[in-house]
């Protein structure tokens, strides 16, 4: 969480610098909620297709922060090599998916992915996790995944984030149903619902919902109440939120919670807290400072190809 | 003993499954009902548990394939028909075919897509589909025309590593039938010849690709001997064969059974005005169907979509300028 925070406080400054170009979209508000998932999945063999606001799960998931700086910075030694941005990132072949904007569409995607393990024989104790918000619920895709996956009773966790907005749109002209979480038993899943500016109690009940998926309970959906505080990327002030929203419980600063928790059950000493945040500040330092002398891509080397096949150039 | 171009089709699902465990088959109900059209009729019981039935949710179905395929699966995905892709258009363009580009990792899925008109079928269950998907990078588009097309362009499809978007015409799965498989096949992305001429080409794929024949058959008997050429898949597009073929004879007409904004004779024609516009004797034409939804009605439908006398007519307008 702190590390998350403190990266994506250098990109924002990085984009309005004019050094990002397209632009930049932070997680703050959502990091415990986010980091909960990352953290409860096994990098070794689960699959995590986080969404827009979640680099806190990227790097509770293990994800190099280099990683999210050359990507943002369009390196050609990232992931994604300057032909895509920002948060459309990952490695599928370390269980990463890299995200479209059209949302909702990670959901089956992570279902096919652990399809694929189960008719290989190599589903044991295998977790698919993905995010999304709560403007993804009202897609297509998110509701066709979903019921896939409920259909064939897969181990996937999906983490709503009900953040209020869905860009500029208030949760209720995307939905009219009092509670997302209603929504879980519809589908056949099981529903959780948590306060996501509570980190303690994120970490609690996202453990839980990874555990019964693991155990092959079936599909999972955690639903996380919470407000977005921040835009919906840099470019956006977010003026449409009302004070009052923000004054609310919603509102609360789960980093700022989840920091008081961790000193108040004595998980750690304030030293720590502040020595992580300086080491955090390092990291990210490092990690920019090192993308900002990547080479870019060249237009006269790509190679312009957008299959791997070599038969005859279309 | 015959071959149709649905039991190509089946065979050489039959064959991929029985080849390698990696391959699956996923769709609305394929399973113990076998198929819309009978295309999996019995590969349930053969090969349990890579046969499965689907939800009806296009999106998801081709979402589903594509983290199966980058997780080392080779999925074949049957829509129950090419219309109901729509649904699927954004897991398959903006998904499956940006994949490899953006991520280094190609996504072998193969999209089996009933499509094309048959009687009374209307406008939802007629349509042809190869342009929309032939738009967009990254997706491969194979129009089988022929019962041995059907049977190795579909095998090939599935061992390539990325997507394809298999366009199989409905109205010739039964009464299209050939003795055997041709055992030397062409391979993907080569067109053919399929009936040599000189005074004029008519570069088609598909169902269309019979029509013209036809049309061809009768010309010749006024001394008109028209080559046909079958595109075979539209992307890959083999400007090879023809601009070859084009530079024999002169003249061109490019013949498609989807609707005529734009679409695949409309690439046909530019590519030949722009790589070939010296070899031509007079302006290229095309034909399409006609720009409205496609017609219930069997005498609407018939007169909706090319037909050999309407490529007939065609022919001689080109052939007379």
């Amino acid at each position: 969480m702190i590390i998350s925070r403190t990266l994506e406080a250098k990109l924002s400054s990085l984009y309005k610098a004019g050094k990002i170009v397209g632009g930049v979209y932070l997680g703050t508000g959502q990091e415990a909620f986010s980091a909960s998932l990352g953290c409860c999945l096994d990098q070794d063999k689960d699959i995590f297709a986080p969404l827009i606001r979640d680099q806190a799960g990227r790097t509770g998931f293990g994800e190099p922060l280099i990683e999210a700086t050359r990507t943002y910075l369009g390196s050609a030694l990232g992931p994604m090599r300057g032909r895509d941005g920002n948060i459309h990132r990952g490695r599928p072949a370390e269980r990463r998916p890299a995200m479209i904007s059209h949302l909702g569409t990670s959901v089956s995607v992570v279902a096919g992915m652990l399809m694929a393990r189960r008719m290989k024989g190599e589903l044991a104790e295998v977790v698919g996790a993905t995010c999304v918000g709560d403007g993804a619920t009202s897609t297509g895709a998110f509701h066709e995944g979903l019921n896939l996956a409920a259909v064939e009773k897969l181990p996937i966790v999906v983490l709503v984030a009900d953040n209020q907005f869905a860009y500029s749109t208030p949760r209720g002209r995307q939905f009219a149903c009092e509670n997302l979480v209603d929504r879980a038993r519809g589908y056949g899943v099981t529903g959780r619902e948590v306060d996501a500016t509570n980190f303690l109690e994120c970490l609690a009940v996202v453990h839980e919902a990874v555990k019964a998926a693991r155990n092959f309970e079936g599909p999972q959906m955690v639903v996380g109440k919470l407000l977005r505080l921040c835009g919906h990327g840099e470019h956006d002030d977010a003026s449409y939120v009302a004070p009052e929203l923000k004054d609310s419980n919603l509102g609360r600063d789960c980093l700022e919670i989840g920091i008081q928790q961790v000193v108040d059950e004595g998980l750690a000493t304030s030293d720590e807290v502040n020595l992580w945040k300086r080491e955090a500040a390092e990291e990210v330092q490092e990690a920019v400072a090192n993308a900002q002398t990547d080479p870019v891509p060249d237009p006269y080397q790509d190679d312009w190809q957008a299959f791997s096949w070599k038969g005859i150039n279309s | 003993m015959s071959v149709t171009y649905i039991d190509a089709i089946h065979q050489a699902q039959r064959e991929l499954l029985a080849e390698s465990d990696d391959v699956f088959l996923y769709g609305q109900d394929i399973g113990g009902f076998g198929g819309a059209f009978k295309a999996t009729k019995g590969l349930l019981e053969e090969f349990p548990g890579r046969v499965m039935d689907s939800p009806i949710s296009e999106d998801a179905m081709v979402g589903m394939a594509i983290g199966a395929a980058i997780s080392g699966m080779r999925p074949i995905v049957e829509m129950q028909f090419a219309d109901f892709s729509s649904i699927a258009f954004n897991q398959i363009a903006n998904h499956a075919g940006t994949h490899y580009y953006r991520t280094g990792i190609p996504v072998p899925i193969t999209v089996r897509l009933p499509c094309g008109g048959t009687p009374g079928s209307g406008p939802f269950h007629s349509q042809m589909v190869e342009t929309l998907y032939a738009h967009y990078p990254g997706i491969i588009v194979a129009t089988p025309a022929t019962v041995s097309d059907a049977y190795h362009l579909l095998k090939e499809s599935v061992k390539i590593d990325d997507p394809v978007v298999f366009c199989e015409h409905k109205f010739l799965y039964r009464w299209l039938k050939t003795s055997e498989i041709d055992p030397e096949p062409l391979p993907l992305g080569v067109a053919r010849i399929t009936r040599p001429g000189k005074h004029a080409t008519v570069v088609t794929y598909s169902a269309m690709v019979h029509e013209a024949v036809r049309a061809a058959d009768r010309l010749s008997k006024e001394g008109w001997e028209i080559e046909v050429v079958d595109l075979r898949s539209v992307k890959p597009l083999d400007m090879d064969t023809v601009i070859a073929s084009v530079a024999r004879t002169g003249r061109l007409l490019a013949l498609g059974e989807g609707f005529p904004w734009g679409g695949v004779t409309a690439e046909v024609v530019s590519r030949v005005v722009a790589e070939g516009f010296h070899l031509l004797d007079a302006p290229p034409l095309r034909l399409n169907s006609k720009d409205t939804p496609i017609p219930y009605h069997p005498d609407l439908w018939a007169a909706h979509r090319p037909t050999p006398e309407s490529i007939l007519e065609k022919l001689r307008e080109l052939l007379n300028l």
